[in-house]
This record gives C-alpha cells, sequence and structure tokens, in this order.
C-alpha cells in the first residue's frame, strides 16, 4: 500500500505556528495541559479523517516513543 | 428486599428408581433463558430434551434487563416474544452526562429502523422472562425442566455422554447424545471438564441497585461520567416495568463490599443521585466485578456449551443474555438436522466458527466499553474527558463516547455456510445478514414477514406474476431437507402475502424474480435475481455442510 501521510514541509510560517503551539499552554499544568493536547488529537485526527493516513500517523508516532 | 418469586417443585424423576439407564437425544444444563430457550427451539424442531436445574426457581432480582429486537424475535419463535413486548418496557433515546454540568452532552436515539414488529429494545426483568419460558415448556411435550436436578458428573465416550445427577433423593444417571451446557459464568460443567475460560477481570466494582419509585425521570438510558454525586465514577439510570428502576453506581477498586452494600449506605447513594426526599423501596442489590471471557472452542465433540457458560461480557451493551440466545437460535436447527442424519456432524463446528466469531466481537465491544468507563492510566481518563467536553458540541466527538455499544444482530458475513453473491445485490443485506423484518398483508391480514420464515430453510420468491411459484419449488419442498417456498405476491391485499408498503422488497432488494434463501434461524444464506433449482439445491447442501447435493429428484 503507497504511503498517505505526508511528512514533507507543508506548514507555512513554521516558526509562527510553532510559538502559537506553545504559547497555547502557558500557565497551565501538566493535566491541563494534556487535557489541551488530547483535544487538539482528536480534533485533528476528525480532520484527516482517512482511516489509513491515521493508522500511519499512530505508527510513527509510536516508532518515536521515548525508549526505556 | 422482596423474595423469591416462586419455587418450582423437585419431583421424584422415576429414573432413581428404575435400573435401566434412560436416554435423551439432548440434555440441557442450566435453566436459566439460554437454557430454557434452547430446550424450546429443540422442541420446535422436533427434538425430545431434558433441562436440569440444580436450584427451583428463577432469577433473583432483575439482573439482565434489555432484550434486544434480534432476541424478541428469537423469543418469538418460540412464543414469548410477544409477551415480553406487551410487558416491557420500550425505549429508544439514550442521554449522557458528564461533570456537574446538569444538561446531557448529547442524546441518541436507538431506533435502527422503522417498520418492524419489534423495537431496538425493550427492558424487562430477567425472571420474567424466565416465566414466559416456563410457561411454553410446561406446554411442550418434547421438553421439561427437573428441579433440584444437580449435575455432579459428566463423561464423554464415543457413543455419547452419561451424566450423573444429584437429587434430594439420590443420584441417578442419564445417557444423551449431545449434552448443553447453559449454566452460566461459573459453569459446573465447564469446570468439571477441565476447559480454559480465558480473559480479564477489570479491577472496578459496580453497585447494582434496582429500586421501586413513582418517579417522573423519562423511560430513557441515562449514563453519567464523573457526576457531582459520584464523584470520577460513573452512573447508570434505566427503568424497568412495574416502578422499578435500575441503578447502577460505579464504586472504583478498593472499596468495604460489606460496607458498601448495607442498606442505609446504597440508600445514601440514591439520594444524592435523585433527591434527598425520595421516596423508595429497594427490589434488589449486588455487587460485582466484570469480566471478559470466553472458551476457544464451544463445541467439544458430544459437549456443547452456550451463553455464560461459554462466553462472559460485562453489562454495559447488553450482550451477555443477548448473544446467548443468539447461540441457541444458531444452535438448534443444527443439531436438529444432525441427530435426524440430515447433516454431517461438521455442521455442529459451523456453529463453534460463527457463535466464536460472534462473541469475540461481542468481548471486543464489551471490553471497549469498559476502558472508557474505567480508564486504565491517567491519559486514557485524560482522553476520555476530551473526548465528552469536545462531544457537547461536535458530533463527531460523540462517536467515540462510548458507555456500551448495544447488542445488535450478528452479521455472519465470514461463514463457511454463505454462498456469495453471483449477482448484484444493494438492499440492508450480505449473505449471513439476519432477515430484517417488514409489514406485509398475509390472506389481506396486517402481519410481519419475519413470522412466515424460520423454522425451516425458506426461500422467499418475488413473483413476476401473481402468486406464481417458480417451476420447481414444489420438489424444494420434497428434499430431505426441505425448503419452503414463499411467494411475495405482485397483485392486491387478497393475495397470498403481499409487501403492501414495498418495504420488503427495498430491504432485500427485491425485484422481480429475485429468491432469496434463509436458514431456520433467518440469516441469508444465498440470492438470486432468476430462480435455479440446481442453484439452490447446492446452496442448502453448502449451509448444511454437504459436500454434495441432495438428489431427490
Amino acid at each position: 500500500m503507497t504511503k498517505k501521510l505526508r511528512t514533507e514541509p507543508r506548514i507555512e510560517d513554521p516558526d509562527d505556528f510553532y510559538a502559537g503551539l506553545i504559547s497555547l499552554h502557558e500557565g497551565l499544568d501538566s493535566e491541563q495541559s494534556q487535557s489541551l493536547n488530547s483535544k487538539l488529537i482528536l480534533l485533528m485526527a476528525n480532520h484527516i479523517g482517512d482511516r489509513q493516513t491515521l493508522d500511519e500517523l499512530l505508527a510513527l508516532a509510536h516508532s518515536y516513543r521515548p525508549q526505556e | 428486599m422482596r423474595g423469591v418469586r416462586q419455587t418450582y417443585p423437585f419431583v421424584k424423576p422415576t429414573e432413581l428408581d428404575s435400573p435401566e439407564r434412560a436416554r435423551a437425544p439432548v440434555i440441557i444444563v442450566g435453566a436459566g433463558p439460554v437454557g430454557m430457550a434452547m430446550g424450546l427451539d429443540l422442541d420446535r424442531h422436533g427434538i425430545r430434551n431434558i433441562i436440569l436445574d440444580d436450584d427451583n426457581k428463577v432469577s433473583i432480582g432483575s439482573r439482565a434487563i434489555c432484550w434486544s429486537k434480534r432476541v424478541l424475535e428469537i423469543m418469538d419463535r418460540l412464543g414469548c416474544g410477544e409477551r415480553m413486548l406487551a410487558k416491557g418496557v420500550q425505549w429508544n433515546l439514550g442521554k449522557v452526562f458528564f461533570g456537574d454540568e446538569k444538561e446531557p452532552v448529547y442524546g441518541f436515539n436507538i431506533l435502527e429502523q422503522e417498520d418492524q414488529q419489534f423495537p431496538g429494545f425493550v427492558n424487562l426483568q430477567q425472571y420474567y422472562v424466565e416465566e414466559y419460558l416456563i410457561d411454553e415448556i410446561d406446554r411442550s411435550a418434547l421438553t421439561g425442566i427437573r428441579w433440584e436436578n444437580e449435575v455432579v458428573a459428566v463423561e464423554q465416550t464415543d457413543a455419547g455422554v452419561t451424566v450423573t445427577i444429584g437429587t434430594p433423593q439420590g443420584e441417578y444417571k442419564l445417557d444423551c447424545d449431545y449434552l448443553i451446557a447453559a449454566d452460566g459464568s461459573n459453569s459446573p460443567v465447564r469446570k468439571m471438564l477441565g476447559f480454559e475460560f480465558d480473559g480479564e477481570t477489570f479491577q472496578d466494582h459496580f453497585l447494582i441497585a434496582d429500586i421501586k419509585m413513582k418517579a417522573g425521570f423519562p423511560t430513557e438510558r441515562w449514563f453519567w461520567f464523573d457526576p457531582p454525586f459520584n464523584r470520577g465514577q460513573s452512573a447508570l439510570l434505566h427503568k424497568q416495568p412495574d416502578d422499578v428502576w435500575r441503578l447502577d453506581f460505579q464504586l472504583g477498586w478498593d472499596i468495604d463490599r460489606e460496607e458498601e452494600l448495607k442498606l442505609e449506605n446504597i440508600s445514601r447513594r440514591i439520594r444524592a443521585m435523585l433527591g434527598e426526599s425520595l421516596e423508595f423501596e429497594f427490589e434488589w442489590a449486588s455487587i460485582y466485578t466484570f469480566q471478559c471471557r470466553q472458551m476457544d472452542r464451544f463445541v467439544h465433540d458430544r459437549i456443547i456449551f452456550i451463553g455464560d457458560a461459554a462466553h462472559l461480557v460485562s453489562p454495559f451493551g447488553a450482550r451477555g443474555a443477548n448473544g446467548g440466545l443468539q447461540d441457541v437460535d444458531n444452535l438448534g436447527w443444527k443439531l436438529a438436522l444432525v441427530l435426524n442424519d440430515n447433516a454431517p456432524v461438521g455442521l455442529l463446528e459451523s456453529y463453534n466458527n460463527e457463535r466464536v466469531i460472534a462473541a469475540r466481537e461481542n468481548v471486543l465491544n464489551s471490553t471497549r466499553a469498559t476502558d472508557f468507563i474505567t480508564p486504565k492510566s491517567t491519559t486514557s481518563r485524560i482522553f476520555r474527558d476530551s473526548a465528552l467536553e469536545l462531544a457537547r458540541e461536535f458530533e463527531f466527538a460523540r462517536r467515540f463516547v462510548n458507555s456500551g455499544r448495544l447488542s445488535v444482530a450478528c452479521v455472519l458475513d465470514q461463514s463457511e455456510l454463505n454462498v456469495m453473491d453471483s449477482d448484484d445485490f444493494g438492499g440492508d443485506l450480505v449473505p449471513g445478514s439476519p432477515a430484517l423484518d417488514a409489514p406485509v398483508t398475509i390472506n389481506g391480514e396486517e402481519s410481519w414477514f419475519l413470522k412466515t420464515i424460520g423454522k425451516q430453510f425458506t426461500g422467499v420468491y418475488f413473483a413476476t406474476d401473481g402468486t406464481q411459484a417458480p417451476d420447481g419449488a414444489a420438489k424444494l419442498e420434497a428434499d430431505a431437507i426441505p425448503v419452503k417456498t414463499i411467494v411475495v405476491a405482485t397483485g392486491d391485499e387478497t393475495e397470498t402475502l403481499v409487501d403492501h408498503k414495498g418495504i420488503l422488497e427495498k430491504r432485500l432488494d427485491g425485484e422481480p424474480g429475485t429468491y432469496c434463501l434463509f436458514r431456520p434461524d433467518q440469516h441469508l444464506v444465498a440470492r438470486w435475481r432468476d430462480f435455479d433449482l440446481q442453484a439452490v439445491r447446492s446452496a442448502v447442501a453448502e449451509a448444511t455442510m454437504h459436500t454434495h447435493t441432495t438428489d431427490t429428484t
């Protein structure tokens, strides 16, 4: 199966987006940050919608998990 | 608490005094809803059987309360469906609450399809269902219950099974061709034979309280995540007949069971949930843990497991009794064909294959619901709460919220008994689906399609002209495994069977000339755009595990 997940650079003005992402978490404790992140993930997942792309995302993120 | 409804007397079996050992084609262990339905289903297929039960009463407390549409259809063929519908509480709406917010996060409608005799669910205490089954069994010449007959030993040989039975007046033995274990989640038969029952026990406790109250709550399923009256846990409210309400409180893992079961403590919980001034009486209360388990195989030569003895799920989703009764529906006709030498023993293997897959689906759904309700990690809990928060606004997030995926009819689309479509079909069914009901008229009288099929193989033919059956339909009726043909007439309302609203045609994609073959349990085997006698015969052969076509012409 051909890969559907796109990993080449696609975001316009990445520094600005990144700063926006980090600023979301300003003043939040760890639980609040996790809660925000999980909502972000669920919203993004639904926006992507395509199951194959989502499964590739899960697999790729899993392969980058911290090692013990 | 309410007492026992009624006890059923021990009747001394004649075999206790007889030197000769009696033999029955089938012995069923366990007179719960599943065991009793099995006895009746075999009765409808002409197979004599004996039901043994170690107790002398129906279930204490309501226990199983949600009966699915498919199960009502199955129970209808056993004579109990309309009583269940008349007594039961119908409901279509569920609501999900989260946290302190008084307004529900969302509501959902479970009504799957209109124009069917039975609704998506009715709620009814298990003891009523058992009493209806007992009434039907009392009318049967081929099945009967022996109360206070406890199976103490089971021995299987090539020729059959010998059961040793303990009674208040001593032990005796019975022989049978097949033993069906319907003896519940702790199945003594399974334990005697040393079969594994793999799965998991969830680290959680739930308190069920059935209370009687005159309350103005609507007839809906209400489910709370993290409500103020049960912080960090879940709760459920659901109506039953006779003003009885099912309350379910998640308690967590680390609890003092005895303390929690004290009536004053349960009352405190109930008043916190429903109001301090609430007047109510207790019907039943119990604390339980959830398990999801199943046997690797349900068929062990001449010993066959059904219901909770074979597979156990958590109650969220109502997949316990509803799954067990679909086991019954699947097994009865197959065992009857095998016992009458009309099908090879291999047909029983298809019960094993079809219902093991169905049980896996139920275990999977039930495990996922339990994991959502009782998250196993902080991250899992945070994701759950996030889904619930998003669900207030977004439909997509409601799809993640899981307070139990309610039992729907099992589609046996992977079954080896199906014949793949060779013609193009649309509609609501695929080979392996249970038939869908539809309103029809029979001789001008309003009736339901599902009442016309089942018990034996049935072909549904959409006539091209009037009530004319296809050539060869009469030959099928005379086969060793007869196929009855039902003609859906094209004419007016005085004809035999008329699809007067056109709904059956739509559901089955039945354009004129179409022939749909259903198994005795109403699952679709095969369908064609044109009737072909040989094609129908080979489909019946395939659906009964014969390698060759039955040929009686």
